[in-house]
C-alpha cells in the first residue's frame, strides 16, 4: 500500500509494520537536482506531520514531514553518497525505513487516485 | 501604497515560455523557464550567452543645474571623476550610514545622471532622492514605468547583440553605455551585467524591448529567470539588497568600502563610513566555504567553535559553477580573517566552515 501526504511525501508500507518514506515523482520533478538529502539517525522517533529531514536541491531546501509516527530503523545512507538518486527515481529510493507505530494514522492520508487529483491541481 | 502585483512587459512571453513565476520586488517575474531550469540557465551565462528580463528595475532621472552637486551628495561614489557616457555603481547611504539602495549611475552630460535602482526599492529611493532634493536646483524624475529593460549575459553577448539586434557594443568598455535611436526609439545600451560576465544591458520603451526579446528568443538565446541571476551574481560576490544590504547594514560592514569616496566633500553618511573605514566595525562581510554536504542559505546562523552564535548567513548555494558549498555571511569582525574556522547550523545540525573570499569565480569583464 503507498499513502501520500498533501505536502508530497509517500509513504510504502510492507509487512509487519514497516514503513518506507520518500518523496513523490511530482515533488522530485518540482525541485530539480537534488544536491544534499538532511536525514535523521537510526533510532531517532518521527511524528506523524512533523519535520524530519529536508531535501536541497540547486533552489531551495524544502522540509520533509513524516506522514506516520515511528522510530527510524534505517536511513537510506546511499544517498549521502549520491543524493541525486531521489530525482532520479523517488519511488524506488525511499528516504527513511520507519517502524510504525499506529496504523490508524495512515487512514486519513491521500490514496494514489486522491494524491493524483492534488498533483493535477497543483500543476495549474 | 498599492499592493497589487506589477507585470513587465514580457509578462506573456515568461508564460509562453513555460516560466514558473515569482512575486519579487513587487513584480510577478520568471524564476526559471521550462526545458532548461536554473542550472542549465547558469550555465548558459557561463559559456554561452543568456537573456533576462530586468524590466522591474526602477530608472530614475536627474537634471538641472544642480545635479552633479546633488548626485553626488547622495551617492557614495563620485561621478566628477568620470566621463560622459560612463558608469558608476555606488550607494546612496541613510544618515546612519546605513544603505538606503545600490545603484548605478550613468552619466549622460555634466548635470544629466540615470540611476537604476532596485524593484523592491523603487517607492523608498524616489522619496528619498526627492526628499533630499528640496534644497537643489533640479529635476528628479521616475522613469520607471516608461523603460523596459534586457541584459544580453555570456562570453558570446557582443556577438549575439550585433547578430540578432543589429546592435555594434564593441566600442563599449566595461561600464559604460550609448545611447541609440532604433525605430524612433531611444535605446541606451550599455556594457553592465549582475553575473560576473561580459555582457550588456537594454533599455528603451516595452514596444522595442518585447521585439528585441522576441528576436533572441527566436535565434535560440537562451531565457533565464531569476534564480540563475542569483546563482550567478552570488559566485561573482556581487551584493544583492535584502540580503548583503540593507538599511542596517554600511558598505563598511559589507566589504564595498572601495565605491565610498571619502576624499570627496560630502555625502550622506560619509561621516559614519569614515568613522567606521578609520576604526573599523563591529561586523564584517565575508565568504564561507561550508566542508559538508549541507546548504547554509540566507538567515542560518554562524557559530563560533563553541556554537555561540557569531552572525548569519546572507546568501548561500552549492555553486553551480563551482560545485562547492558556500555562502556570504555577516559575522563578528573578530572571525572575518581569511582561513579562520567557523561553524554553520543547518537546521538541526552543526558543519564546520572556513573563511574564504567573497569573490568565489573570478568575472570575465571586457575591460
Amino acid at each position: 500500500m503507498i499513502k501520500y501526504l498533501p505536502s508530497h511525501e509517500y509513504v510504502r508500507v510492507e509487512d509487519d509494520n514497516v514503513a518506507y518514506i520518500g518523496i513523490s515523482p511530482f515533488a522530485a520533478k518540482q525541485l530539480g537536482n537534488v544536491v544534499y538529502v538532511d536525514m535523521p539517525e537510526e533510532g531517532d522517533e518521527v511524528t506523524k506531520g512533523d519535520e524530519f529531514g529536508a531535501i536541497e536541491s540547486v533552489k531551495a531546501a524544502s522540509d520533509l514531514f513524516a506522514p506516520v509516527s515511528g522510530e527510524v530503523l534505517e536511513i537510506n545512507e546511499d544517498l549521502n553518497d549520491n543524493p541525486k538518486l531521489v530525482s532520479d527515481d523517488p519511488m524506488k529510493n525511499w528516504i527513511i525505513k520507519v517502524s510504525i507505530s499506529d496504523s490508524s494514522e495512515l487512514d486519513d492520508l491521500l490514496d494514489q487516485a486522491a494524491y493524483d487529483e492534488l498533483c493535477a491541481k497543483e500543476s495549474h | 501604497m498599492e499592493n497589487e502585483v506589477k507585470k513587465t512587459c514580457l509578462n506573456r512571453h515568461h508564460r509562453d515560455l513555460g516560466a514558473t513565476m515569482v512575486e519579487f520586488g513587487g513584480f510577478d517575474m520568471p524564476i526559471e523557464y521550462q526545458n532548461a531550469g536554473i542550472e542549465a540557465e547558469h550555465n548558459a551565462v557561463r559559456n554561452d550567452v543568456g537573456v533576462f528580463d530586468v524590466s522591474h528595475m526602477g530608472e530614475v532621472l536627474v537634471t538641472g543645474p544642480e545635479a552633479q552637486l546633488f548626485v553626488n551628495h547622495i551617492f557614495t561614489n563620485d561621478v566628477r571623476a568620470i566621463a560622459d557616457g560612463a558608469i558608476l555603481y555606488g550607494m546612496m547611504l541613510n544618515r546612519r550610514g546605513g544603505v538606503v539602495d545600490d545603484l548605478l549611475v550613468y552619466r549622460k552630460a555634466e548635470n544629466e545622471y540615470f540611476l537604476v535602482i532596485n524593484a523592491s526599492n523603487i517607492d523608498k529611493d524616489v522619496a528619498w532622492i526627492k526628499e533630499q532634493a528640496t534644497t537643489f536646483n533640479v529635476k528628479v524624475e521616475n522613469q520607471s514605468d516608461g523603460y523596459a529593460e534586457i541584459a544580453i549575459q555570456g562570453p558570446n553577448a557582443e556577438e549575439t547583440l550585433k547578430r540578432v539586434l543589429g546592435i555594434d557594443g564593441t566600442d563599449l568598455a566595461f561600464y559604460t553605455f550609448k545611447t541609440l535611436e532604433v525605430e524612433n526609439d531611444n535605446v541606451i545600451v550599455s556594457r553592465t551585467g549582475y553575473t560576473g560576465e561580459d555582457g550588456f544591458e537594454v533599455y528603451a520603451s516595452a514596444a522595442t524591448i518585447q521585439q528585441m526579446w522576441d528576436k533572441l528568443i527566436t535565434v535560440g538565446v537562451q531565457p533565464c529567470g531569476l534564480g540563475c541571476r542569483d546563482t550567478l551574481r552570488f559566485e561573482a560576490g556581487l551584493p544583492l539588497y535584502g540580503d548583503e544590504l540593507a538599511d542596517d547594514i554600511t558598505p563598511i560592514e559589507a566589504s564595498l568600502s572601495m565605491f565610498c569616496k571619502l576624499d570627496k566633500p560630502d555625502f550622506i553618511g560619509k561621516d559614519v563610513a569614515a568613522k567606521q573605514k578609520e576604526e573599523g566595525t563591529a561586523r564584517k562581510s565575508v565568504g564561507l566555504e561550508i566542508n559538508a554536504p549541507a546548504i547554509a542559505r540566507h538567515g542560518y546562523d554562524v557559530l563560533d567553535n563553541d556554537e555561540n552564535v557569531i552572525g548569519h548567513i546572507t546568501t548561500g548555494y552549492r555553486s553551480i559553477t563551482l560545485g562547492k558549498n558556500i555562502a556570504m555571511a555577516l559575522i563578528d569582525s573578530k572571525f572575518a580573517k581569511l582561513g579562520t574556522e567557523v561553524k554553520v547550523r543547518v537546521r538541526k545540525k552543526v558543519f564546520p566552515a572556513v573563511v574564504v573570499k567573497k569573490r568565489f569565480y573570478t568575472p570575465n569583464y571586457k575591460k
